[in-house]
């Protein structure tokens, strides 16, 4: 899956560009009210939430109640048939560029885990390391090794050994799989394909042919040995909705093969340290907090490099208060900082000039390392039989409990 | 396997067990049930399925007009103010292996609802029979509570009337009147040792701040699971280690410890501590920490056993599993 980071440009023109390899907004920052039309998705209201709160018994996730993911395709639907008793799986997915996450791509899957500790259904994650190699300057042998490192990562976050499969496309495409990646494909023009994603004659027909390998996960059918024999098993897809495409794509194929379309639940963007229009990139190290950073690194990084919303100096800022539209301090509270009351405090006290961005900062700095230091102690514990338990092809016999 | 009303039937005619028999189209609600057998003269009942903080399950079985109050019934336990809810869907199924809208006293019928706790409304007593579910909601049968009391005696249980109505004031020198029966378990032993208080002695909790909504066990007119599992075939216990509930169940056996060290050593009485540090926050800043270790556990424990169980075909195929003749 491309990464979900958001990779966004400082352009010229009004016009927003979103699709799983480009992200770059208009001034002001993305539209979300114009992608969601644009796109044709549904906004999550409270009434939904509601719901979901209802049918899992248990408080909603805070990126829900924050409005941080925001859209769906389909998810009423998952939730009858979840009140029905009958079930769901859920689908995620890493494209694994880099060695080090960082905590934008750690986002969905935090939510991911979530999602099936309170509907409690089995998850499929893929680790597209044919992509990278295919788009990215990489040997096959290095993006093998890659998707086996981020699968350290994922792990670390806490997903359930009962009801995880973790695969890789280079050790797993094959079998039912790659049928339903030629039943797929037979599916889509050449034209679709280039309208969908922007490819030009130029590109090479590795990557034109890659888009069925990221939507057959969204069918059961496709991992034989896990779901045998319910071929109308549903499926919930969480991501950044800067994937909607390749989904909508999915969609489109899913009843002209006899397969149910796959729901989504989409997020919005998480923004690079220097604000909204920076470019988040594993190139710039100081565009984002990484797993691996030390808390003295977190630190230095978000005292000097998170775009503050404040005024300059402490006399204005009394008088004016903080913008909140662009603090990106904030922005990672919203996120990360679980209690409703103590975010709405600090919302208002910054707006209204009586706490400072340093002490934002300093809340920020203990939440973030908190946060890091979890996963450094979970990741330390993943081993190499670890990750091939989780990624062996083995019976799941729980994973509907 | 559950028992099936038939078997429960026939064993209430083995015991010589009076009891009228009415069968009716399915019914979730009280109100359902009365109508089809509300002229017969019985009593209705209404069967609570309810749940605590360490998932001990109880049967509250009540007549339909007497009132319960969960949170005056979870003091005379002694479980604190918010210490029962309602018990979720899973829990009918699983446990007492009865469909939903269904709880019944004859669900002990079901050796997997041995530790459930059954607490039965005096006012029971004074009816000349009342009437239950016999493990299926498309059956009511009336009987008297002595001839209940015989049944449940048959099968090991004593009988327990309670007056559900009653609000007697719980504190430190009147001790919760229904302590007796929660159910014993790992954490609840009957025979306490001086120094260390049982969690039933625990300090009070306060309702979670967030509030959660389970199902109500009989309100719902529900649409019936059939569907992807079928009870039958699923392992009668708890679906595999849960983190959650282990890393609550932690939480729960620390922090009173931690109350009762903080009040000896800080020479505070351990009532005021309780006013200032509450359990759930505690639980609410430990659990992200605690449910990380824990979720690292059963995975290295189960790539250990998946590791092992692979190497075992390799080595020794199927002739490496013992048989069990």
């Amino acid at each position: 899956m491309a990464s979900v980071a958001p990779e966004v440009e400082k352009k010229e023109e009004e016009e927003q560009v979103v699709n799983p390899w480009e992200v770059s907004a208009g001034k002001g920052g993305i539209d979300y009210d114009k992608l969601v039309d644009q796109f044709g998705c549904q906004r999550l209201d409270a009434a939904l939430i509601d719901r979901i709160a209802r049918l899992t018994g248990r408080p909603p996730h805070r990126f829900l109640r924050r409005g941080l993911f925001f859209a769906h395709r389909d998810l009423n639907e998952i939730l009858d048939i979840y009140e029905k008793g009958d079930k769901f799986y859920l689908y995620t997915g890493r494209g694994p560029s880099s060695e080090a996450l960082h905590l934008g791509h750690l986002v969905p899957f935090m939510f991911t885990k979530y999602l099936q500790d309170a509907f409690k259904v089995p998850l499929v994650i893929q680790l597209t390391d044919d992509e990278k190699f295919l788009w990215k300057n990489l040997t096959v042998e290095e993006s093998k090794r890659l998707a086996r490192e981020n699968a350290k990562d994922i792990i670390a976050c806490g997903f359930d050994v009962e009801r995880t499969f973790i695969f890789s496309d280079f050790n797993f495409v094959g079998g039912a799989f790659y049928e339903n990646m030629v039943k797929v494909a037979r599916c889509v023009t050449y034209n679709k394909v280039v309208g969908i994603f922007g490819f030009t004659p130029e590109d090479h027909i590795g990557k034109i042919s890659f888009p069925p390998v990221q939507a057959v996960p969204s069918f059961p059918s496709s991992f034989p040995k896990h779901f045998s024999g319910n071929d109308q098993l549903r499926c919930l897809i969480p991501c950044a909705i800067d994937q909607d495409p390749y989904f909508r794509m999915t969609r489109d194929v899913a009843p002209r093969i006899g397969y149910q379309k796959p729901a989504l639940i989409e997020s919005r963007f998480f923004p690079a340290l220097q604000g909204e229009n920076t470019k988040m990139s594993a190139s710039d190290p100081n565009s984002a907090i990484y797993v691996t950073d030390s808390t003295k690194d977190i630190k230095t990084k978000v005292n000097k490099y998170a775009f503050s919303g404040g005024q300059d100096s402490v006399e204005l800022h009394r008088k004016l208060g903080a913008n909140l539209e662009v603090d990106v301090s904030i922005k990672y509270l919203n996120f990360f900082l679980e209690d409703d009351d103590e975010l709405e405090r600090i919302k208002k006290a910054y707006k209204e000039g009586r706490m400072l961005t340093g002490e934002v900062k300093q809340l920020l700095v203990t939440v973030l390392s908190e946060m890091v230091e979890r996963h450094k102690r979970a990741r330390a514990r993943v081993t190499e039989e670890m990750v091939d338990a989780f990624m062996a092809v083995r019976p799941l016999p729980n994973m509907f409990g | 396997m559950g028992r099936t009303k038939e078997e429960l039937l026939a064993r209430l005619e083995e015991l010589k067990i009076d009891f009228k028999r009415h069968d009716h189209p399915v019914v979730l609600t009280v109100e359902d049930q009365a109508k089809h057998v509300g002229n017969f003269g019985g009593a209705l009942t209404k069967n609570l399925l309810l749940k605590d903080k360490k998932h001990r399950l109880y049967i509250v079985s009540a007549l339909a007009d007497t009132k319960v109050d969960m949170k005056i019934l979870s003091q005379r336990l002694g479980l604190g103010k918010g210490g029962v809810r309602m018990a979720p869907e899973e829990n009918l199924r699983q446990v007492l292996q009865v469909p939903l809208g269904c709880v019944t006293p004859f669900a002990l019928f079901n050796e997997s609802a041995s530790a459930v706790s059954l607490l039965l409304d005096q006012g029971l007593k004074s009816k000349q029979s009342c009437y239950f579910h016999p493990l299926t909601n498309d059956v009511t049968i009336a009987l008297s509570s002595s001839n209940l009391d015989k049944f449940l005696l048959s099968i090991g249980k004593q009988p327990a009337y309670v007056d559900l109505e009653a609000s007697p004031v719980v504190g430190k020198d009147n001790p919760p009147d229904l302590a007796d029966l929660v159910p014993s378990g790992a954490f609840c032993s009957s025979e306490e040792s001086v120094e260390n208080p049982t969690p039933k002695d625990a300090p009070q909790v306060n309702v979670p701040k967030e509030k959660t909504c389970l199902p109500e066990v009989k309100a719902k007119p529900k649409v019936q699971n059939k569907g992807a599992e079928s009870s039958e075939s699923k392992v009668l216990t708890n679906n595999g280690p849960n983190v959650e509930i282990f890393a609550s169940d932690v939480l729960e056996v620390i922090f009173p410890l931690f109350l009762s060290e903080a009040s000896k050593k800080l020479n505070i009485k351990q009532e005021e501590l309780t006013q200032i540090l509450k359990l759930d926050d505690f639980k609410r800043r430990a659990a992200p920490d605690l449910e990380s270790v824990t979720n690292m556990f059963k995975n290295m424990a189960y790539t250990a056993g998946f590791h092992a169980g692979f190497d075992t075909m390799l080595k020794s195929g199927l002739g490496g599993m013992p048989s069990r003749k």
